[in-house]
């Protein structure tokens, strides 16, 4: 069973081996028809030759026969060695002209007289089949193949029979060719034929697997250049030799490889270009910022001398280049990470003390709004990670869990297994819209309601954390229902390389929220995606 | 008397507010906007602190920076409109004691400042010792088996700290705030790099450290007296 699964995968993969076995199929066949013809033919034309000189043979051993017979009675005693005698000469005679045309053949001369005791007879009357002496017996020449026995060895045989007339009745004349040469030669021929059908069987193999690998080659070559261009070798191309039509394959996948190449050139030059423009752009700007951040931080600080007007000035100053500055910072953050050149700080991180920090760093926006934070976090949970990050991650998504809560309660928690660590954060608040599951994660995106974002988000904080997870190899994920509150789920592997399979916390609707509502599978009914594999994650808010 | 402030900052703009900001927080201040002349400005001036902007023309900040080094161990605050790992990193390992990331508040750059000048109060006699170092705290002098290491101010805060308790464990977070001032949490590349340089000095062979001891997951210790 295994064999034939095996078999068939490699009869599907080498097209050499399907040529190959179809050919030495079909050629077979072809052989194996035009070695019967010529078999077929051969015997035939050795058997007719046999046959019209035996013909010839006996007839002038009749005439020879009639001639010294003429006046021999059968019946008279002493027949039996006039027959004999009569046999001989017709022998010698033979032999005296050279061998006969025929060849070897013995003599048989009998009284007709079939059934009969007294019948005299010289020769092997006894290899003479009956139906032929019958048919001898009623006068006329007759011809069968029988078998004659010869030194002990039925052998085939020619037989041929004719009546000879002598004064006193007729006498039977047989002569019998042993055929025994002749099939010596066809087996020769036989042989020669099947030998020579099985070399040419070989030979027809291996030219088509010669030829065909002639043509296979050079495919399969293309086949593991184009893998290896696949693979982002872009510099891969086939070597194209002569003009035939293996080498306008490689010139047509060679000028297409080019133009892929030089595309994705231009399309990552064109990447870079915009990247590096962000980068710079948020560096060029930090400069003046600072100054301006400065001579307004200044002029907040004295503040209470100066005129309503001018002081509320000073305030909306301050507060909005807070944003600013946390949008720019954002943006050279995200322009790094899509450049590829963040680095991962990962070392030995107590989780608990970075989900702490994270919180409170934000604790002052829950006690404005009035949201109660419920934290379970347990201690003793160690992580490679790199910590800036993570509390990055955490603090943006309990800032933004903040944001959508509606001052119902938020839920931190915290949860490991041998392999990974999870931080989920949970609001009760307006939830996720169905649709709204592929857009959560994206930059600058909002929610269609506008509502007031306490903390001044940039809308890049989760398209960051996001890539942050990416960046250790962890996921994001978002599940939400609308009016029920929104989940958002951070996994990230013990160990930095590891690749997740699974998360210590489920991501979903709380178990006893789910009775409630009588759902018994928590199933997320928007759809998310793992970070890690390249899909963005899904989710919404 | 006056802590003395040395801005090394091509932008006049910004070297003129840094100006405003730090004169009305009592520093005297000189600026000067060229990196070849900041080495002359140290030995003429002899600030309390540098701070040095990172892009200059003329000399790059971290070469300025070496170059200080070489020859004082004045406290040297970067200020940098890069947060990159390698640059800020970069930065430190080319002698800088702490970095402010533009754009800062005033307030936090204050802070920054006057955690590296407040070593000027008066200390009681102490004397302290990690193996084969011993440290006398008033004369802010280290030696090992009598040979005496020069070490820069903010390296003899960290190894002072780590001695004055020698049993204890200090994470980077409690080093930050004890060493660098830090009242919140910051970033413990800071004292990662500074551990890497004290050892450099004090350590017979850094690979194998004696007197500052690494303890995983946690921080860093002194080694055994």
């Amino acid at each position: 069973m295994e064999l034939a699964i095996a078999w068939g995968a490699v009869w599907r993969r080498s097209l050499q081996l399907r040529v190959v076995i179809s050919t030495l199929a079909l050629s077979t066949a072809v052989v194996l028809v035009l070695g019967f013809v010529i078999q077929t033919q051969i015997a035939g034309n050795i058997l007719q030759a046999k046959l019209d000189d035996a013909q010839n043979q006996i007839e002038s051993g009749a005439a020879l026969l009639e001639r010294e017979l003429a006046s021999v009675d059968p019946n008279r005693e002493g027949a039996q060695g006039e027959l004999n005698n009569a046999l001989d000469r017709l022998t010698n005679s033979s032999d005296a002209s050279g061998t006969p045309a025929a060849g070897a053949f013995r003599a048989v001369l009998a009284t007709t007289a079939i059934g009969a005791n007294s019948s005299v007879a010289a020769g092997p009357l006894e290899d003479v089949p009956s139906d032929l002496r019958q048919s001898v017996a009623d006068g006329a020449r007759a011809v069968r193949y029988g078998t004659v026995d010869s030194q002990g060895v039925d052998v085939p045989a020619l037989m041929i029979g004719q009546p000879v007339r002598t004064a006193n009745g007729d006498l039977e004349f047989y002569l019998l060719f042993p055929l025994d040469s002749e099939q010596r030669t066809l087996g020769l021929v036989q042989s020669t034929l099947i030998v020579g059908g099985l070399v040419l069987l070989l030979l027809l193999a291996g030219i088509a697997s010669i030829i065909t690998r002639q043509v296979v080659r050079p495919v399969r070559r293309a086949a593991e250049i184009a893998e290896r261009f696949a693979d982002g070798h872009l510099d891969e191309r086939l070597p194209v030799q002569g003009e035939d039509e293996l080498a306008r394959l490689g010139e047509s996948y060679n000028e297409m490889a080019g133009s892929i190449q030089e595309q994705i050139r231009q399309l990552e030059e064109f990447g870079a270009l915009q990247r590096r423009f962000t980068s710079d752009v948020s560096h060029e700007l930090r400069t003046p910022l600072t100054t301006v951040r400065m001579a307004a931080d200044v002029l907040y600080a004295s503040r209470e001398e100066l005129l309503p007007a001018l002081r509320r000035s000073s305030e909306l100053l301050v507060t909005e280049l807070d944003r600013f500055e946390a949008l720019l910072g954002d943006l050279l953050e995200i322009s790094r990470l899509d450049a590829g050149v963040a680095e991962l700080g990962a070392e030995r991180t107590d989780m608990h003390t970075v989900v702490v920090r994270a919180v409170e760093h934000v604790r002052g926006l829950a006690d404005e709004t009035g949201t109660p934070l419920e934290l379970e976090l347990p201690t003793g949970i160690y992580a490679d990670v790199d910590p800036r990050r993570v509390e990055r991650i955490v603090r943006n998504l309990v800032a933004n869990a903040i944001d959508h809560s509606e001052a119902k309660p938020v839920q931190v928690v915290l949860a490991a297994d041998e392999h990974a660590v999870a931080v989920l954060v949970r609001d009760h608040g307006v939830g996720l819209r169905p649709g709204e599951a592929s857009l959560v994660f994206n930059r600058f995106w909002r929610a269609e309601e506008s509502r007031a974002r306490r903390s001044g988000g940039t809308g890049l904080g989760l398209s960051i954390a996001v890539e942050d997870a990416r960046l250790h190899g962890g996921w994001l994920q978002a599940w939400g229902v609308p009016g029920e509150g929104a989940v958002f789920r951070l996994t990230l592997p013990l160990n930095e390389g590891d690749v997740l399979e699974s998360s210590p916390l489920p991501l979903g609707p709380e178990p006893d929220t789910a009775r409630r509502v009588g759902t018994s599978v928590p199933t997320p009914p928007l759809g998310f995606a793992p970070v890690g594999d390249g899909v963005p994650a899904g989710g919404a808010r | 008397m006056k802590s003395r402030v040395l801005v090394v900052d091509d932008d006049p703009a910004l070297a003129e507010m840094l100006t405003i900001v730090l004169r009305g927080e009592g520093f005297d201040t000189a600026v000067v906007g060229d990196g070849t002349r900041a080495l002359p400005a140290v030995r003429e001036l002899r600030p309390d602190v540098v701070l040095l902007d990172l892009m200059l023309p003329g000399m790059n900040g971290i070469d300025v920076c070496r170059a200080i080094r070489t020859e004082s161990g004045v406290p040297i605050v970067m200020l940098t409109a890069k947060s990159d790992t390698v640059d800020i990193v970069l930065g430190l390992e080319s002698g800088a004691d702490d970095y402010v990331v533009k754009p800062f508040k005033p307030k936090e750059l204050i802070a920054r400042i006057r955690a590296r000048v407040r070593r000027t109060e008066t200390e009681p006699a102490e004397q302290l010792a990690i193996g084969d170092v011993t440290i006398d705290v008033p004369a802010h002098q280290v030696a090992r088996a009598g040979e005496p290491i020069a070490l820069t101010p903010l390296e003899f805060d960290l190894l002072v700290a780590l001695a004055r308790k020698p049993r204890q464990v200090f994470t980077r977070e409690v080093l930050l705030e004890q060493v660098w001032g830090y009242r919140h949490a910051a970033d413990t590349r800071l004292v990662n790099v500074h551990v890497q340089r004290l050892r450099s000095k004090v350590e017979r062979d850094p690979e194998h450290p004696e007197v500052v001891l690494t303890v995983r997951g946690v921080g860093y210790k002194a080694g055994p007296p």
